[in-house]
């Protein structure tokens, strides 16, 4: 007998004393949230944003030329010969004419592809289109720019395609690195401008036209203005990620080198210059956000 | 808005086109990887599957398979708990600088890759750790955040707070809150983040080459070192087609899972 009231009791104490840290959490909702907090941030901000920051002062270090050590002493030669070497002032510009014409080309693929989903199909044919758009984003990225190589190499798929037509494919360069970066980073174009068409109220479309407009009136003076923002949304991701690569140039560029390979060849030997460089497309895509803000399509991201 | 016969069908043809540029390359690493033909010829003069065998059979890809796998697991283990973590942290509390959280987590993803595997490396030898599996898994975990962070952020605004205060008014712990309310609200939300989680470090390129040591090959790592070696080139198309399927599968599942999830880095 006393041997059960005296497990009943402490059944009911084992079962308080959470209840009990549970209510003190409950009336101490900081410390909740310190609890939350505490683990994400100290990964992403101490971590991540401090080894960001370290990044940036490794670029005002040295090299000793002779042992290959990052010497620790404060200095702007990395800068200095960046700014001076007109070698890499064309890598720089080079990557920037290449991310832009991608950004561009992504747009007018995106555009009839993204207004055909949202504004023509039938809706319930709708979610099909999406869903074979976005799958292939997911396949991978190493397979994706390995299966353009095979497509434009010599005696390739495009060279026995074209061949009829008198052409040929266009070979390793800075004409394979565009298309192949247009091919990768498609998809992120296409989604926003397509989830902007669909957001596009019938009533606006239906009151161009009752006011006179044409087809083509209505797309460019209403739809494409409320499409804007979202392809500005799109146009983040497509240039930044095309700022950012190495690889698609390292297997379809040929000779062509664009910033990333600066960085990635600079790596081994010397740290502090690649960290120069690579702040490169970090004040660029800090610029281009910038810019890019004053249109108030982050709002939609 | 009325269209004319002809732009529809300009329009469908655009479609058309569009869709076939997107998936012919994919189609002929598939079909490659039957090719007779050594070099890839086109088109194929014959078919085998000597390529798949050789790929099973082959040591290298089989050891990297293991180490992706061990990644994956790893990274997404940790983004999971980060995630969730924060995503509950914003929607729950109101706090300074909780708009900027958001931006924080997307941050490892949008800068480019470039920038986060030099600040990482760099940061990996001032401390003086050691590359390798750790490394990498840390590197993975870093950008793999996100995408529970959205999962389970998009799945709690749609569920409403006050279940979890009708648990505490029936009395109920906060640990048996979590278990027996919250919880199971966010079971598939957390499946689906971790499978596109898992499926953003096993095709990750960049910053594995600048976190992992010499030793440490993860697949894309493996392919990447073997694409330019002639004599492997049929092997490394027949890993390349497996990797389509293989990296396409968990996202699939996590759609059907989650209607919150668009995919992709958006």
């Amino acid at each position: 007998m006393s041997g059960t009231v005296i497990e009943e009791r402490e059944v009911v104490r084992s079962a308080r004393s959470p209840r009990r840290t549970s209510g003190f959490l409950h009336r101490h909702r900081w410390l909740q949230l310190s609890g939350l907090l505490s683990a994400p941030m100290l990964w992403l901000l101490v971590a991540y944003l401090g080894a960001l920051a370290m990044m940036f002062i490794t670029a005002f270090w040295t090299t000793d030329p002779f042992t290959n050590d990052v010497v620790r002493v404060w200095s702007l030669e990395n800068f200095k010969q960046l700014v001076s070497d007109r070698a890499y002032l064309n890598v720089a510009v080079r990557s920037v004419v290449v991310a832009s014409l991608v950004t561009l080309v992504c747009a007018v693929i995106a555009l009839p592809m993204a207004f055909f989903m949202a504004r023509v199909v039938r809706p319930r044919w709708r979610g099909a289109f999406v869903v074979a758009v976005l799958t292939p984003l997911w396949a991978s990225y190493l397979v994706k720019v390995y299966a353009w190589r095979v497509m434009l190499q010599t005696d390739g798929v495009l060279d026995s395609l074209l061949r009829p037509f008198g052409l040929s494919s266009p070979g390793f360069g800075l004409a394979a690195i565009v298309i192949v970066l247009t091919y990768l980073w498609l998809p992120y174009m296409i989604l926003p401008v397509y989830a902007g068409f669909e957001r596009l109220p019938d009533s606006y479309v239906d009151a161009s036209s009752d006011l006179g407009a044409r087809t083509a009136r209505t797309f460019r003076s209403v739809m494409l203005p409320m499409v804007f923002p979202s392809l500005v949304a799109g146009s983040i991701f497509t240039f930044s990620l095309s700022l950012g690569d190495y690889i698609t140039a390292q297997i379809v560029g040929g000779k062509v080198q664009l910033i990333g390979n600066v960085v990635q060849t600079n790596i081994v030997l010397n740290l502090p210059f690649a960290a120069a460089v690579a702040t490169i497309p970090v004040a660029v895509m800090v610029i281009y956000l910038a810019v890019v803000s004053r249109t108030g399509a982050l709002d939609n991201l | 808005m009325t269209l004319s016969r002809t732009s529809k069908i300009v329009l469908a043809v655009a479609m058309a086109l569009g869709l076939a540029v997107i998936y012919v390359p994919l189609l002929v690493v598939v079909v490659n990887s039957f090719n007779a033909d050594r070099t890839f010829g086109w088109p194929p003069p014959g078919f085998t599957t000597e390529w798949w065998h050789r790929a099973i059979g082959n040591q290298g890809a089989t050891d990297a398979l293991i180490t992706s796998l061990k990644a994956g697991l790893g990274a997404t283990a940790i983004a999971l708990v980060l995630g969730t973590m924060a995503a509950f942290a914003v929607d729950r509390f109101t706090f300074f600088g909780r708009q900027t959280i958001s931006l924080l987590v997307i941050l490892p993803i949008a800068l480019p890759g470039i920038v986060t595997g030099i600040a990482l490396n760099n940061a990996f030898q001032v401390l003086g750790i050691n590359f390798g599996l750790f490394t990498v898994v840390v590197g993975h975990a870093t950008f793999c955040i996100v995408v529970v962070y959205n999962n389970v952020l998009a799945r709690l605004r749609r569920t409403a707070g006050n279940v979890v205060e009708a648990s505490a008014d029936l009395g109920a712990g906060m640990l048996q809150t979590f278990r027996y309310v919250t919880f199971p609200l966010l079971r598939s939300a957390l499946l689906a983040g971790a499978l596109l989680s898992f499926a953003l470090s096993f095709d990750e390129v960049i910053v594995t080459t600048f976190t992992a040591g010499p030793g440490t090959e993860t697949l894309p790592i493996w392919i990447l070192s073997n694409l330019f070696r002639p004599n492997q080139a049929p092997i490394v198309n027949a890993v390349a087609a497996a990797l389509i399927v293989l990296s396409v599968i968990p996202v699939w599942l996590a759609q059907r899972l989650s209607s919150d999830t668009t995919g992709g880095r958006i």
